[in-house]
């Protein structure tokens, strides 16, 4: 793993958000914690306001005030450059669907992963050096040490993670198009994995498949993710989905701007189960203690 | 990885990349083919003219006078004297002479009375001699000598016997049948107007205008000659001389002298400057010419920005994808500007290529026809010019679709509302 142990996965801190010119939503997360390796279920419909934590969570959007941490770096506030380039190295982001580059093959879909983040880890592999001066903003260089992969090592690693999802050799020069959406939703698990992310962001990715490929979909996603112990934030409306996480929450109070309760996005792996009956009856109705282990076998 | 992307996602929209490589490759062919054939035609101009000094006849404009005389473009307005040739001839400065007496055609070909002088003197491209490719020069009255041009197009030969028409359209009702010429010699191809030319001595000219006044051709029948009268016959008169001068220093006091000579009004005109007034003339088409290119050429770009901005639309989804893996905006913006450049770069080739097939395809007619030596390559010393110009062109074109890309993937977010 690229962060230090001490650090978690995901840390927020008395996150704000707004759209600017519009005063009818508002995302405000006190605090949100997640360790290493754990799995969090965030349950929202759509226009719950996930759409704006999600881009917050990956750097794309930045905070109005508050902090997000990743793995002990600092991704809110950062500058854009910054944010672009912890999202690179220490981000992976499974779509709801098409989440592949018609026209690439399967195999340079999943090696786009590492093909914009040599930036953070000061590495010239990509064409441009002028962003080679970026390894000097880099906000913890402890967890850039052992991050870099070379182009043969990432070959083999996107080829070891395609064939463990089940992707066999003769697709893997095949144009992404060519897969079907199940396929597809694997090689993005792949691509997402590629760079062994500090933290594994799934949006919805599991609504274009049926019943049957999404709980092999769910399986090979989170065995994944825990082989290379990815912290996993998972969104989704379907709350069928929800046993397969050790923690739930609901977006939807989110919604509504303001948190009630200051303590309700507070999740922290020291003392989940106690926290949880200290959140009251409307937290622990949304929180479920399935491990993944149990739900794997 | 960027430069895979842009490839494979042109190629993946080959259709309208197709379409609008096209348009870009019309314009370019356009523009290096006007500049090419420009300039190919001032050198064949040069070059037909590059040995001849002073071009001396009678009275009247210096181009008029070297567009009849050398490149048989239009007619004389007047004859000059023979007399006064043969004073021309004998001036110290004066080192060989070409008299040329134009008037007759054969076949639309122009007929060229002249002396062996020609073939001896006259200097094209590089001091290149004119060389016979087939035969001799003429010897005697009602022999002649064609150009490559002539033979290839009407499929001459030596021994070939041809009728010679009174005034140089290519159409003329009055023949001079009775007098027959036997084709002697056949000479090599130049890239000049001496290959659209036939040849003959200026006592032939005599000899077939025998009995003709003022132009008319003589009522009755046309006298036969006996071979004392055609041993006998003088020229009287000649359209124009091309000088050779012994010395280039003496060009301006002999074309004075000329120019002031008493017996008769003529002209002396140095051909080089006679050209320069040409291409002066020229000057304005070519730059119109350009103009009309450069803004076909803007207008296939702005195809291409168009066809990259109406993608921009289907591809949020990749801009989204590729942000998600990292990509800054302005990486995207300089992915269409890859896709840019290799339209631009493709496009370049594809009309460099088809230009110098169609120029290679396009060569021995034009030199049939115009008597114009087209080299096949399309490419002079700026050149180069031409292309960087286009490439920045293109560049600051595809701004527009760069910049809607580096605008929409920062507005866009990692979800993409289909």
């Amino acid at each position: 793993m690229t962060n230090d142990r001490n650090f978690p996965a995901l840390e927020l801190k008395n996150l704000s958000f707004r759209y600017k010119g519009s005063a009818a939503f508002s995302l405000q997360i006190p605090q949100l914690r997640l360790e290493v390796g754990q799995h969090l279920f965030i349950k929202g419909a759509s226009g719950s306001g996930k759409t704006t934590l999600l881009n917050l969570l990956a750097g794309i959007q930045a905070v109005d005030a508050g902090e997000i941490w990743l793995g002990g770096a600092q991704l809110q506030p950062a500058s854009d450059r910054t944010r672009d380039a912890i999202r690179a190295q220490h981000i992976g982001i499974v779509f709801q669907q098409l989440n592949l580059i018609p026209y690439l093959s399967v195999l340079d879909n999943v090696l786009l992963a590492a093909a914009f983040q040599a930036k953070l880890s000061g590495k010239t592999m990509a064409s441009d050096s002028a962003m080679a001066s970026d390894s000097a903003m880099t906000p913890d260089s402890a967890m850039t040490s052992d991050s870099a992969m070379t182009s043969a090592q990432l070959k083999t690693r996107a080829e070891q993670l395609l064939t463990a999802l089940g992707l066999a050799a003769p697709i893997w020069q095949q144009a992404a198009e060519s897969l079907s959406v199940g396929q597809q939703q694997r090689v993005a698990i792949a691509r997402a994995l590629l760079c062994k992310p500090t933290l594994l962001i799934a949006d919805e990715p599991t609504s274009a498949l049926d019943s049957e490929h999404r709980d092999a979909f769910m399986r090979l996603l989170l065995e994944q993710a825990d082989a290379s112990q990815c912290t996993v934030l998972f969104v989704s409306h379907d709350a069928a989905l929800a046993p397969w996480f050790s923690h739930t929450l609901a977006m939807a109070s989110l919604a509504d701007g303001v948190l009630p309760n200051p303590q309700f996005m507070r999740l922290s792996a020291v003392s989940e189960h106690q926290q949880a009956q200290a959140l009251g009856a409307k937290v622990a109705a949304e929180t479920r203690a399935a491990t993944p282990s149990a739900m794997n076998s | 990885m960027l430069m895979k992307i842009a490839r494979q996602s042109l190629w993946y929209r080959r259709g309208t990349a197709m379409l609008t490589i096209c348009a870009l490759v019309v314009s370019l062919m356009l523009l290096l083919g006007i500049d090419h054939l420009r300039l190919e035609a001032k050198r064949s101009f040069t070059s037909t003219v590059s040995g001849t000094d002073l071009i001396v006849g009678a009275r009247s404009g210096q181009l008029n006078l070297l567009l009849y005389s050398v490149f048989r473009l239009g007619n004389a307005t007047n004859n000059m004297q023979y007399q006064s040739y043969q004073q021309l001839k004998k001036h110290p400065q004066v080192a060989w002479t070409i008299p040329l007496a134009l008037g007759d055609s054969h076949q639309g070909f122009r007929v060229i009375g002249t002396t062996t002088d020609y073939f001896q003197f006259y200097r094209y491209g590089q001091s290149q001699p004119l060389r016979l490719a087939q035969g001799d020069a003429f010897a005697g009255v009602y022999q002649a000598v064609i150009g490559a041009a002539v033979a290839k197009k009407l499929g001459y030969e030596i021994g070939q016997q041809i009728i010679l028409s009174h005034g140089v359209g290519a159409v003329s009702f009055s023949q001079h049948k009775e007098h027959p010429f036997t084709i002697v010699g056949i000479l090599a191809a130049t890239g000049t107007p001496v290959d659209q030319s036939v040849h003959v001595s200026l006592e032939s000219i005599e000899a077939i205008h025998v009995g003709w006044q003022q132009g008319a051709a003589p009522v009755g029948k046309v006298p036969t000659l006996t071979a004392e009268q055609l041993a006998s016959l003088q020229p009287q008169t000649l359209t124009a001389v091309m000088v050779g001068l012994k010395s280039k220093v003496a060009t301006f006091a002999v074309q004075r002298q000329v120019n002031q000579f008493k017996a008769e009004p003529l002209s002396a005109i140095l051909p080089g400057a006679a050209l320069a007034e040409l291409w002066q003339i020229m000057a304005m088409v070519e730059n119109i010419l350009l103009v009309v290119t450069a803004l076909v050429l803007l207008a296939a770009l702005l195809g291409m920005a168009t066809t990259l901005l109406a993608a921009m639309n289907e591809r949020s989804r990749e801009l989204a994808i590729l942000r998600a893996v990292g990509a800054r905006p302005w990486q995207l913006a300089w992915l269409v500007q890859l896709e840019v450049m290799v339209f631009t770069l493709v496009s370049m080739l594809a009309a460099f290529a088809l230009l110098t097939l169609s120029l290679a395809a396009l060569q021995p007619w034009l030199t049939a026809q115009y008597g114009i030596l087209i080299r096949v390559l399309p490419w002079h010393a700026h050149s180069h010019w031409w292309l960087i110009a286009v490439a920045t062109a293109a560049l600051l074109v595809g701004t527009i679709p760069a910049w809607q890309a580096y605008r929409r993937s920062l507005a866009q977010g990692l979800v993409v509302r289909l």
